[in-house]
């Protein structure tokens, strides 16, 4: 670059002669200069950004061309890659804890008619209705000729329907791949299992959503392809389901009872092994709900977790497990139950007269309300309330199906001594057999709260304690008297030192006013083995009644307790327990504490 | 020597471009194999489902039971019951095995001889 002199000689020459001050000359060209410098500077500058700039631009504009490109393609699955988690688009299955198949996919195929395209749509829509004898010909035939330009025929069909269909050979007839949810074992488990059905459809596929149970809670879980195919373990066991709900189902009949349900619980993690309600329904043609009459009659009504009843007598454990974790008794504590006790205007009433006093392992045995009662009147109301509120009674399990909140107890707003008195034995709050199930592995097996779940459990927390090691083993004793010596002998079971206690509570008549005199919520509530519980099981019968003696009788003892003797009877081994020779009471070491 | 430089140079890109041709239409060939394995492994999986479901069908409780009870005579399968569970006290004791022959003992005799008959009997010999 040339550089202009700041101080030319002919200008500085030529400035003297005139006299002017030639310094001027160098200033005015120092500015000039000055300004050339800065307008190159700025243009350099100008330039810089410019481009800058335009990088900015073109790169947003390719991500955002890039993002709208994906936004509009239809997803297409990655069929190069060939490493990383492998992605399974399928609805996960469902499995019983020895890995069983319990709900699984199958692709099918839907059918649906474009009729603008169809050759013959009126040879076609008597083909149709010949090999589909649901469809309605003359109704095809007025779609097919009609203005639709589309319309669904079957949602799914199978492989012999599809040939059928095919030899139509309308090109207007296609199909289109359908993944639908079926169940092996057909009506096992049914109301664990819920059921599926078809969500938003497309020609390509068609989402599968689940409708009720654990297929509906885990809905979410069982659809994110992230899970690589990776299947729902449940805690339930197949072939004791299967056997519980034989078993049940058999005795159902033989009692002459309407419905019945049956809970199968780990004792000590709260996984349920088995729960059944019957009747019950096939998950594969699950049921319309029914719009009318009593939803408890329907099949679909899940009884051990929906059914909340008053449970009776089966609740008179609690009341004495708190009294005796209070001190206030001991198993050998008379209590007065001179029949009928009368407590305002209310009379409480035995089923026998019991004479005038009972011990409390007497109470139990015998399964006295009044004894109860009186217990119930030592403890209180609040005290009783928080007790109850703790083993869960007051709120829905936490069990893991959609229907598990509308199994909420039924709790009196009110809370005097009168109730405090029916609920002790039973009467006054409804909780369902779950809430039982969970309620009597707290109290007898160790003590600490149980929380009742479906999932396959690896190791469960221990909860928090509720009654201590000490009650629990005597309410663990007096639950193996009621078998032995008390209201449920025909419970017992050679081997496995069954203990329960029998409930009985007559129905509350639904447009209100009282109970019934002939209908009664017969329960069995047990653990075996008592000396060491392992698994907590809950029998209920809706109105049994046993026919074999002069007149119909009633009372769990002779319905809901044989039923459930057989059931344990069957179970037991296959839950691989070995029958023991029950260890002694009364002799040998006592346990104390100074 | 320019002239060989811009031969040698128009040479390495036409080597260049025949490769990059060739990887090109490798790697389209790769894809399409590599798509037609994974939707074989999709129908593979697919099928496998399938069985899966078939096998859970075939063997649901409720058959296996009914197919116990037409087969009773045969198998003679009956529930599991507690007395099926055995002790170790029950298994037997096994039986105390012969000791070894350390001291063999040869004996003779003699054993009765048939009397020597008739032609006939070397007849009925072998």
């Amino acid at each position: 670059m040339t550089r202009t002199p700041l101080r030319p000689l002919a200008r500085i020459l030529d400035a003297r002669e005139k006299g002017e001050n030639p310094d001027a000359i160098e200033r005015e060209n120092l500015r000039v200069r000055h300004e050339a410098l800065r307008d190159k500077a700025r243009l350099r500058a100008e330039g810089r950004l410019l481009f800058m700039g335009l990088v900015f631009f073109s790169a947003f504009t390719v991500i955002g061309a890039r993002m709208g490109l994906l936004a509009a393609t239809e997803p297409v699955e990655p069929r190069t890659a060939t490493a990383g988690a492998p992605i399974v688009a399928a609805r996960a299955d469902i499995v019983d804890r020895e890995g069983r198949i319990l709900a699984t996919n199958l692709v099918t195929h839907s059918l649906y008619a474009q009729p603008q395209i169809m050759v013959d749509p009126l040879h076609s829509a008597r083909e149709l209705a010949r090999i589909f004898p649901d469809l309605d010909a003359a109704q095809l035939e007025k779609d097919f000729t009609g203005s639709r330009k589309f319309l669904w025929i079957k949602k799914k069909i199978s492989p012999e329907q599809m040939q059928a269909v095919h030899d139509i050979g309308d090109p207007g007839l296609l199909f289109g791949p359908r993944e639908m949810r079926i169940y092996p074992n057909g009506a096992l488990a049914a109301h664990v299992l819920g059921g599926a059905s078809f969500g938003r459809e497309g020609v390509h596929s068609a989402e599968v959503i689940g409708t009720a149970g654990v297929e509906a809670t885990f809905d979410k879980w069982l659809r994110d392809p992230a899970n690589g195919g990776q299947p729902l373990q449940l805690s339930l066991d197949l072939g004791i389901q299967a056997t519980i709900e034989e078993v049940l189902d058999g005795g159902m009949k033989l009692m002459n009872a309407k419905g019945a349900s049956a809970v199968l619980m780990d004792a000590h993690t709260g996984e349920i092994v088995a729960m059944a309600s019957l009747p019950d329904f096939d998950p594969n043609t699950r049921p319309a709900p029914a719009v009318k009459g009593d939803p408890s009659d329907s099949p679909l009504f899940n009884r051990a977790v929906q059914g909340v009843y008053e449970l009776g007598s089966t609740f008179k454990i609690f009341a004495v497990a708190q009294a005796i974790e209070l001190g206030l008794v001991s198993p050998d504590t008379m209590i007065e139950t001179q029949s009928p006790m009368i407590w305002g205007k209310h009379r409480i009433r035995d089923f026998h007269n019991y004479g005038a006093r009972l011990s409390v392992t007497d109470i139990i045995l015998k399964s006295s309300n009044i004894g109860t009662a009186r217990i119930a009147l030592l403890i209180g109301a609040e005290r009783q309330k928080s007790f109850l509120g703790a083993l869960g009674l007051l709120e829905p399990t936490p069990i893991e199906m959609v229907e598990a909140p509308t199994g909420r107890p039924i709790v009196p707003a009110r809370w005097p001594d009168i109730t405090t008195m029916t609920i002790s034995y039973g009467h006054g709050l409804s909780a369902s057999p779950l809430h039982l199930a969970a309620a009597y592995a707290t109290v007898a097996a160790g003590g600490t709260r149980v929380t009742p779940t479906l999932l396959k459990q690896d190791q469960v927390p221990v909860g928090p304690r509720v009654i201590s090691e000490q009650t629990s083993a005597t309410v663990r004793a007096l639950l193996r008297g009621v078998v032995t010596k008390g209201t449920a002998s025909f419970g017992e079971v050679p081997g496995y030192a069954v203990g329960g206690k029998t409930g009985t509570a007559d129905k509350p008549i639904p447009t209100g006013g009282g109970y019934y005199d002939d209908k009664v919520i017969a329960t069995f509530a047990s653990i075996f083995p008592a000396h060491d519980p392992k698994y907590v099981f809950i029998l209920s019968l809706d109105e049994p009644s046993e026919n074999s003696g002069s007149e119909p009788r009633r009372t769990a003892g002779w319905t809901a307790v044989p039923v459930g003797a057989e059931v344990i009877r069957r179970i037991a081994p296959m839950l691989g327990l070995r029958p023991e020779v029950e260890p002694a009471t009364g002799h040998g070491i006592t346990l104390v504490r100074n | 020597m320019r002239s060989l430089f811009f031969v040698l140079t128009a040479l390495a890109v036409m080597g260049l471009a025949f490769w990059a041709y060739r990887e090109n239409y490798r790697t389209q060939a790769k894809i399409a194999e590599i798509e037609a394995l994974q939707s074989e492994i999709g129908h593979l999986r697919e099928s496998l489902g399938v069985l899966k479901a078939e096998w859970a069908y075939l063997n649901r409780p409720d058959r296996l039971r009914e197919l116990a009870e037409i087969n009773f005579e045969r198998l003679q399968l009956l529930p599991l019951t507690a007395a099926q569970f055995g002790t170790p006290a029950q298994v037997p004791y096994p039986l105390p095995g012969l000791p070894p022959v350390t001291d063999p003992v040869e004996t003779f005799g003699a054993l009765p001889q048939p009397a020597l008959a008739g032609p006939d009997t070397d007849e009925a010999l072998p």
